[in-house]
């Protein structure tokens, strides 16, 4: 257990030392959110859809928590370059629990990271119709943190350098923030569009915030909690196989 | 304590461990000897859970390294060769993890590591973050690190690396005092022929990942008609340069540098 613990918090360490980190990591959210939440507000509402601020802001809040997670999922690529990883992995403790404390670490820093964008949200305008839901909204972010918490390892794992980095970042992370419905509403689109979004797993994530924050939902909160969950699970296996199977 | 039979370790056609078998006995120091990229760090990454052998048997005070990982690692502790430092956190939190990693318990772990902090001089800048620190000083907190679990077997992998004549001569000290005192088992690498001859029990020298002599410092200058060690490890092994390629973690270290600036 102690060992879950010291690894935890030296993902917290390193978060809240890198302030400027901190200030970058939240540069891209609120580009999307005030750029495009206010840029785009005009068309929306004249579309008939509302405030698309309100719209979009759950999905900014996804998209940190997608990224913030994944990439400390990710992480496992420089500690492997920069050797620390062969530190934890020659200790005497089972490297499921090395794999479980950073990957909850990750998961606190994904959690912070959102609150900090929604508090953003606050300040800019943004209205959650319920501020009792807030604990499931943090539900929600937390089963999205798991989620690509996992997936970050489990390719983490299989990687041996940072050349296929660039590679994820094209690939997997960009598409599943696209295509998760973050930016647009999933009703009343084309076939392909419609499959390709309820491959994404982020888009019940998405869903799932917006139904905890605004009162709407396309799949229904509890599909998109069943979907998060099972998905995160069995994800979360896989990750902690294929950190088993490290090799430095 | 150790049992090596016919490891062999094979990336793709390349056999960087060719069948090599030794043996190494409770308290002896060891010393595994050969030019760069003859087989040393892979041999001793197999000995410690992180490779897998493709040929061979290893056995660590009775366990199968490959199968009892866990009770494996307890009994061993390693200094490795290229850095294995968090650098984002201090020098303190660093011997911190390690010593809950090692499950060294609470007062131990902070009695131990202010001696050893001490020890290598590096106590007044325990608060310091790692990344801050020179070469030489890494390098010492690593080596600080590597003694603050008491473990049956010390794996040393050219430990002495960077480091200034003082350093090194503490811990040779320090090592043949655990060596003696707690009878722990030395495994060690090195280039610098002196040390192994003078810290050494018995050396086994590995070249083009075949274990070309075996024996005390003694034997092994006798075997070839020479007056140092420095002289029969170059009869034994030819004065050809080694180049080692640039692994994939030397390219990124050098990637990272241009990218951020020595963020890490």
């Amino acid at each position: 257990m102690s060992a879950i613990y010291i690894l935890w918090l030296r993902e917290l360490k390193r978060y809240t030392r890198s302030r400027a980190q901190i200030i970058a990591s939240l540069g891209q959210p609120m580009l999307y959110l005030l750029v495009l939440g206010f840029g785009l507000g005009s068309v929306f509402q004249r579309a008939g859809n509302g405030s698309y601020f309100q719209f979009i802001a759950p999905g900014v809040i996804s998209m940190s928590v997608l990224f913030s997670s994944i990439f400390s999922g990710l992480g496992l690529l420089w500690d492997r370059q920069f050797g620390f990883l062969k530190e934890t992995l020659v200790a005497p403790v089972p490297r499921i629990q090395i794999m479980i404390g950073r990957t909850l670490g990750g998961c606190t820093v994904a959690l912070i990271q959102g609150l900090l964008v929604t508090v953003i949200s606050v300040i800019a305008g943004f209205r959650p119709a319920n501020y009792y839901a807030i604990p499931v909204a943090l539900g929600f972010m937390l089963l999205i943190a798991l989620l690509f918490a996992a997936i970050g390892v489990a390719i983490g794992s299989s990687l041996q350098d940072m050349q296929g980095f660039q590679l994820i970042m094209n690939f997997l992370v960009m598409p599943i923030f696209f295509l998760s419905g973050a930016m647009f509403p999933l009703a009343d689109q084309k076939v392909p569009l419609r499959i390709a979004t309820a491959i994404d797993p982020l888009s019940y994530g998405v869903d799932g915030l917006r139904s905890a924050l605004l009162g709407t939902s396309f799949y229904g909160q509890f599909t998109d909690f069943v979907v998060l969950a099972v998905l995160g699970s069995i994800l979360m296996v896989v990750g902690a196989y294929r950190f088993s199977k490290i090799e430095v | 304590m150790i049992h090596v039979r016919n490891l062999k370790k094979t990336f793709g056609s390349f056999v960087a461990v060719d069948d090599v078998s030794f043996e190494v006995a409770a308290g002896e120091i060891f010393a595994f000897l050969g030019p760069n990229g003859a087989g040393k760090t892979t041999t001793i990454k197999m000995l410690t859970t992180l490779l897998r052998p493709t040929e061979g048997s290893i056995e660590l005070d009775g366990l199968n390294p490959l199968t009892q990982q866990n009770e494996a690692r307890k009994r061993f502790g390693i200094v490795f060769q290229d850095p294995s430092l968090d650098g984002d956190l201090t020098a303190w939190e660093n011997m911190e993890i390690h010593g809950v990693l090692y499950h060294v318990p609470h007062k131990l772990r902070r009695h131990r590591s202010e001696e050893l902090l001490k020890l290598f001089e590096l106590w007044e800048r325990r608060n310091e973050i790692v990344k801050k620190f020179s070469g030489g000083m890494k390098r010492r907190l690593e080596i600080a690190r590597g003694f603050l679990h008491t473990p049956k077997i010390l794996f040393l992998d050219e430990p002495t690396l960077g480091l200034d004549p003082q350093s090194r001569n503490q811990l040779w000290t320090h090592v043949k005092g655990v060596n003696e005192r707690e009878n722990v088992t030395v495994f060690l690498t090195t280039h610098y022929m002196d040390e192994a001859d003078r810290v050494a029990h018995r050396i086994g020298v590995i070249d083009h990942g075949k274990l070309v002599a075996q024996g005390t410092p003694r034997e092994i200058k006798d075997r070839t008609g020479t007056e140092s060690l420095e002289e029969a490890f170059l009869a034994l092994t030819g004065s050809t340069i080694r180049d080692e390629t640039a692994g994939s973690a030397d390219q990124l270290r050098q990637f990272a540098k241009m990218w951020d600036g020595g963020r890490r």
